[in-house]
């Protein structure tokens, strides 16, 4: 049988993040979301809200990027950052930073993507 | 790659390799309608996604939800895709709305992006004209790729350059965004792009 919609579980998203539309720490929409296997399951998420809950059942299955994780549960990307922030400062899951050439170009991460890209299509 | 254990009318996911460290975002951007989803779509390796953000109806990103109601706000839509470079590397293809009431979405986006491939449509090349600029104002290096719909007369390349009055180290591509094939090659030629610029500047 198919499960009920998800969505209609979901309160507002102003209420998800108690106000806050601005995470602490800063993600890209393609940081790396990875949960901490050693975090004890269980206990720990007992006082998460549904939606932190419902992030870190996605993330079990492996990493995601942040704005992934926002599509799949079907939140806004300021909200689903603002629960990747708290999360992380709770210890269940850590990021990881996108590879940012904004500063400086990188020639040997450009020519990655350029051989990726033509053994793909 | 495994798949979360619900399906609720949405694409299950897809989790990334074990092994990815890194990933890189390029921001495919356009008027309305000129193939951006498709385009997506067709390179994407995952079923496109889609998130969507709160934007006020002036365009600012909402700063205080507890302040906003409904009325106030809209949403506006992104699609994007992916695709495993490597068993380290992963990129991200951001179809990105043009219109420039979307400033603060377009920071975000284009925070960190390798550059941008801008589609275009020779029947209203005009339309490209405040996409490039948001382009331009981010900094972002770009090429465009001219999406050949169906129906469309043959047309001089040329004239296309001048029109958009490109500079002459733009790349100008043409390209069918439902063929991976030809997709692939429009971003190729980007990226070439890319290699090659940052060879100059930092030799």
């Amino acid at each position: 049988m198919r499960p009920p919609r998800r969505d209609s579980g979901l309160v507002r998203p102003y209420v998800v993040t108690g106000g806050r539309a601005h995470s602490r720490i800063s993600f890209d929409l393609v940081s790396l979301v990875i949960t901490v296997d050693d975090k004890p399951s269980g206990g720990p998420e007992a006082g998460l809200s549904p939606e932190k809950r419902s992030l870190l059942a996605l993330c079990r299955g492996g990493a995601l990027s942040v704005a992934e994780i926002a599509a799949h549960l079907a939140l806004p990307v300021a909200v689903t950052k603002v629960l990747i922030g708290d999360l992380t400062d709770s210890g269940h899951i850590v990021t990881r930073a996108p590879a940012s050439p904004a500063t400086r170009p990188d020639i040997q991460l450009l020519q990655e993507v350029l051989d990726g890209l033509r053994a793909l299509v | 790659m495994g798949s979360a254990p619900w399906s609720d009318g949405r694409p299950r996911a897809v989790y990334l390799g074990d092994a990815v460290e890194r990933a890189v975002k390029i921001l495919i951007v356009g008027h309305f309608a000129v193939g951006k989803t498709t385009l997506v779509g067709a390179l994407s390796e995952i079923p496109p996604l889609r998130t969507e953000e709160i934007m006020t109806q002036a365009g600012a990103l909402v700063d205080d939800l507890a302040g906003v109601t409904g009325k106030d706000t809209t949403t506006v839509a992104m699609d994007f895709g992916r695709l495993t470079l490597n068993p380290r590397l992963v990129l991200y293809l951001f179809g990105a709305p043009g219109q420039q009431r979307f400033q603060r979405l377009w920071r975000d986006m284009a925070y960190g992006a390798l550059g941008a491939l801008v589609l275009a449509d020779v029947r209203r090349l005009d339309a490209s004209f405040p996409v490039m600029d948001m382009v331009e104002e981010y900094g972002l290096p770009y090429a465009v790729a001219v999406n050949q719909f169906d129906g469309v007369p043959a047309f001089d390349t040329g004239a296309v350059r001048g029109a958009l009055d490109l500079l002459e180290e733009t790349p100008l591509v043409v390209c069918d965004a439902r063929d991976r094939a030809s997709a692939g090659a429009a971003l190729i030629t980007l990226v070439q792009y890319l290699h090659a610029r940052a060879t100059k500047e930092h030799p």
